[in-house]
């Protein structure tokens, strides 16, 4: 079974994707709109089951899978070669794995998009970024790779403004589309420099013959590598395409794209600081961890002043990858340093976060389009009390808002806690540079986890709890059933993810040392009882944990039981000082987090402006209206991307002078240039 | 064997938590010259509200009637792990992050209870919580791994057990990392400076605010769980930050432990008795604070 899925998986998995595609278009084009929609998601559910297995499989076997269609095909050239060893087996899964879920979503909001907008292109574009997320992380060769991402890139861009009646759908999908190339741009670039130095394009050979480039150029390809891949990871500042694409997608889109598709440009990162370059310089794992430390704080701290439910949780996208760089940094640090046994431990923690974040991304995503499906409003400050309409909805949003905080006992939790160890291994080991950044990491991360709890407080508290504070609760209702499957598909692996942490821990640190090829002298993550341990310092039982809040709960009955049971229960109003409660008195998505914006106002930089108007403009004793507007100024467009596009149009404006129209001029041009190439040449 | 250790832990905190609320109390009604409440008075008000009759808000959920049980019940889990009188059993809550981060687990579920009721205070209460606990964290868990980096373990027994033996030089961090640990549990358990215990004056209560609604046996649940989490706290922090008298029989190690705690709630007391309340936008200061001297003990600690 497993080698046949060895074997077959992989062409079965692209294959399906592929069939769903082209049948959503053609089926799309004989006018059964309804049936290519049905027809693309349950291919891509079937693909998605099928490339999981794949995945497992892989993983199972314990040996890299090397395919070679051009080989088969005979045109000799090793372009369509895939190669899917450990890590790619694990990106295969969990990005098969989630869009499962995300698909059954998908097929079960046909009537929102019904009618509306033309769902053939959709169904197409939909199975396309996923087959063309497959591609990246199996590609053996950077032409293929790039290829993929392109594909995925494009893909996605036409995802993000499916909806295009909406004009900020469009605005987001063109600054998307246009980070997204100059991202590959540079990428490109890093693939370039490494062909002039090596002479190919083979991932193998780069491995093999790193040390053909010289160390500065090293610097150089690493330096244009990671900016191509954190703008598409959205580390910040690289990451304000990040919150107006991921929401204007829709739902499980999404999903795929916050909870997945970010994470290829991990994928890479890993490939490119820790597999192509065994040895990089220490810096490279400082300035990650860094970068890390930065992107997640900043990130929940912009999350916190959202009320968009959407953009709330693509704020959280940025927070979590800043977690997962802290991970990775960390790993990079300690293999430079030579110390490869926590080198997997971080790189084994940053894994988890990578497929946790997956999982409770997802579902939280998941469950907000629910929401977004039953109000048709995406702002927070419209809900309210939806937990009564919508159980099933807010139960699952929050199995999701407890795991993102990192609250134990679910898997969230279990991914912090290893990188925390990690960090705290760099700060007791290391030498005091970056002990002092393994320190800033870790400090980042403890105030991370408190603010993401506050954040996911006001989300769910404001959404699901208390009174309705609009119409919007009017028309409500709990979501079909293949929905709430989806939903609970996520939450249940939520839970999983956590509970089994020390059956997990250990696989994945076989991944992480077959990525250093350290086979042989395996990382022991997992000490006897369900826990995982570190080497005496500290061990992690989540077993243990959940049993101890288990017990303790059920104490808590036992005793109330005991000694309260003909009390009577009354329900009654909520007590308002004597006047009667409107909904207006509620607390708000805003006001909940204005004072944590406020303690961070140096970098935040709230505004505030207040408009009067009275009823007399000569006495203004009495006032008839007046408004507050609180926002935060969008700084990174302010001094980073303003000036950058002001500089390109000076630039622009500069060379239009050598525009003349007159034919003649160009003429000179093209053969000035000719000479100076022959020039060149000839040299 | 263990897990009897660690029931009868549970126990003896559960049961003695309200007692500790007890002592404060009359310590400072004696510093305002009152003769105040019998220190028993904490238990006769439980099991007062077991017995009294309920009255839920119509706008709540689940939420708000499961949340006493669920933050009861991780004062108890966490109610294992402290080190009061064997130092050897494994505890799974009793890794300091573990312990952190079932402490806000706890907040979460009072905060969501606090908006659930749908009026002005839970929500604002709620607010207020979570802007302390986010803050708070910092101290509350650089100052317990600080004291991990000494002893070599992040289990809070495995330090209660190790510290002692460190000899004077190696402890000298600790001193800075108890104050940061003493701010927390101030902040944590809504004592002066950061909340009044005492209030139910709208402008200046947080945690009060938030368990506004509670009635009944919820709120004897919720009163319970928070003086568990004090004496918890007050039991770490004698037992980690002044690791002494940890050698010895059961019965001294206990006495001596007993004299510790109860030092401790005078203090809580004293301090209680000469401070003013802070400003809430003051309060971030002092949590910060708190956090800069747990950095600054582990630089000293790792360098």
């Amino acid at each position: 079974m497993i080698e046949m899925l060895v074997t077959y998986g992989f062409f079965a998995t692209l294959g399906c994707f592929i069939a769903g595609a082209l049948l959503s278009i053609i089926l799309s084009g004989r006018g059964a709109e309804k049936d290519s929609w049905l027809f693309a998601h349950a291919l891509a559910v079937f693909g998605g089951l099928l490339g999981l297995a794949y995945g497992t499989a892989v993983l199972i076997s314990g040996e890299a899978v090397t395919i070679q269609i051009g080989g088969a095909l005979g045109f000799g050239s090793n372009i369509l070669d895939f190669r899917i060893d450990g890590l790619a087996a694990f990106f295969f899964a969990f990005i098969s794995g989630a869009s499962v879920a995300a698909s059954l979503f998908g097929a079960g909001s046909l009537k929102h998009f019904l009618g509306a907008y033309r769902l053939g292109a959709f169904g197409f574009f939909y199975n396309v970024f996923i087959g063309g997320m497959l591609v990246v992380v199996s590609a053996d060769n950077a032409l293929l790779f790039l290829f993929g991402w392109e594909i995925m890139a494009i893909a996605s861009y036409f995802l993000v403004i499916f909806e295009r009646k909406r004009e900020e759908n469009v605005r987001a999908g063109v600054l998307y589309i246009l980070i997204s190339q100059l991202g590959a741009t540079f990428l490109l670039a890093a693939f370039l420099l490494l062909y002039r130095f090596i002479g190919s394009w083979d991932f193998d050979t780069i491995r093999a013959s790193i040390d053909l480039v010289p160390p500065l150029w090293q610097n150089t390809i690493l330096a244009l590598a990671l900016v191509g891949l954190a703008s598409k990871a959205g580390v910040i500042p690289l990451h304000i395409w990040l919150p107006e694409a991921h929401p204007a997608a829709p739902s499980h889109v999404s999903a795929l794209m916050s909870g997945v598709m970010v994470k290829t440009a991990i994928f890479m990162i890993i490939r490119f600081f820790i597999e192509f370059f065994p040895t990089p310089h220490m810096h490279w794992g400082l300035l990650l961890i860094a970068l890390g430390a930065v992107s997640s704080l900043l990130g929940v701290l912009y999350a916190l002043s959202e009320h968009d439910i959407k953009r709330l949780l693509a704020f959280h996208s940025v927070e979590n990858i800043g977690i997962i760089l802290l991970g990775i940094g960390a790993a990079v640090t300690f293999f430079s340093l030579g110390i490869p046994v926590a080198g997997v431990v971080a790189l084994a923690a940053a894994l988890y976060h990578t497929v946790n974040h997956a999982l409770f991304k997802g579902l939280l995503f998941l469950s907000a389009g629910s929401v977004v499906h039953a109000t048709h409003t995406r702002n927070m400050e419209e809900y309210g009390g939806l937990i009564k309409v919508m159980p099933w909805t807010a139960a699952f949003f929050l199995i999701g808002a407890f795991a993102i905080s990192g609250l134990p006992p679910l898997n969230g939790f279990v991914s912090e806690w290893l990188t925390f160890q990690s960090l705290f291994a760099g700060i007791a080991l290391l030498p005091l540079l970056p002990k002092i950044v393994f320190l800033a990491g870790a400090s980042s991360l403890v105030f991370t986890g408190g603010l993401a709890a506050a954040c996911f407080v006001k989300a769910f508290g404001t959404t699901f709890l208390a009174r309705p504070r609009s119409s919007a609760r009017e028309h409500a209702h709990e979501s079909s059933l293949i929905i709430l499957v989806s939903m609970g598909i996520l939450a249940a692996f939520v839970v999983i993810f956590g509970l089994a942490a020390s059956s997990i821990t250990p696989v994945l640190a076989h991944i992480a040392e077959g990525v250093r090829g350290l086979a042989e002298n395996p990382v022991p993550l997992v000490s006897p009882a369900q826990t995982i341990g570190l080497g005496g310092f500290s061990a992690l039982s989540m077993l243990g944990v959940a049993a101890a809040l288990g017990l303790g709960i059920l104490l808590a009955y036992i005793i109330t039981s005991l000694t309260s049971g003909r009390q009577k229960v009354t329900v009654s109003r909520t007590w308002n000082c004597g006047t009667p409660l409107t909904s207006r008195m509620e607390i708000t998505a805003t006001s909940f987090s204005r004072s944590l914006i406020t303690i961070f106002r140096r970098v935040l930089r709230p505004t505030m402006q207040s408009e009067v108007e009275y009823h007399d403009a000569v006495s203004r004793y009495f006032t008839k209206s007046k408004a507050v507007h609180l926002s935060l100024p969008d700084l990174y467009r302010m001094y980073l991307y303003g000036p950058a596009t002001a500089l390109i149009e000076r630039g622009a404006n500069k060379a239009k002078r050598i525009q003349t129209g007159n034919l003649n001029t160009y003429l000179l041009y093209m053969f000035l240039t000719l000479m100076l190439l022959l020039l060149w040449a000839l040299k | 064997m263990e897990w009897l250790y660690l029931l009868l832990n549970t126990g003896l905190i559960a049961a003695l938590s309200p007692l500790s609320l007890g002592i404060i109390r009359k310590a400072k009604a004696r510093m305002q010259n009152r003769v105040g409440a019998s220190t028993l008075q904490p238990y006769r008000d439980l099991v007062k509200l077991f017995r009294k009759d309920e009255v839920i808000s119509e706008d709540t959920s689940w939420i708000f009637r499961a949340a006493p049980y669920l933050i009861f019940g991780s004062t108890l889990a966490l109610a294992a792990a402290v080190p009061l009188v064997n130092f050897t059993a494994f505890s799974p809550t009793g890794d300091v992050l573990v312990f952190a981060y079932t402490l806000a687990a706890g907040a979460f579920f009072l905060a969501l209870a606090g908006m659930d009721t749908g009026g002005a205070f839970g929500g604002f209460g709620a607010s207020r919580e979570m802007m302390m606990v986010a803050l708070a964290e910092g101290g509350l868990v650089l100052s317990l791994v600080g004291a991990s980096f000494i002893a070599g373990t992040t289990n809070l027994a495995g330090m209660a057990l190790m510290l002692p033996a460190l000899s004077g030089g190696a402890l000298v961090p600790l001193i800075l990392l108890a104050v940061s640990f003493a701010i927390a549990l101030l902040a944590e358990n809504a004592r002066y400076p950061v909340d009044n215990p005492a209030t139910h004056l709208e402008l200046t209560m947080v945690h009060e605010a938030m368990i506004l609604e509670y009635s009944g046996k919820r709120l004897a649940l919720v009163e319970w769980a928070a003086s568990n989490k004090l004496l918890i706290f007050t039991a770490v922090f004698v037992n980690i930050f002044f690791p002494w008298g940890i050698a010895g029989s059961a019965l001294t190690v206990l006495a001596i432990f007993f004299a510790k705690i109860a030092l401790a709630l005078i203090s809580i007391a004293l301090l209680e008795s000469v401070m003013a309340k802070l400003r809430i936008f003051r309060v971030p200061d002092l949590l910060l604070s708190s956090f800069v001297l747990s950095l600054i003990a582990i630089l000293i600690i790792v360098v």
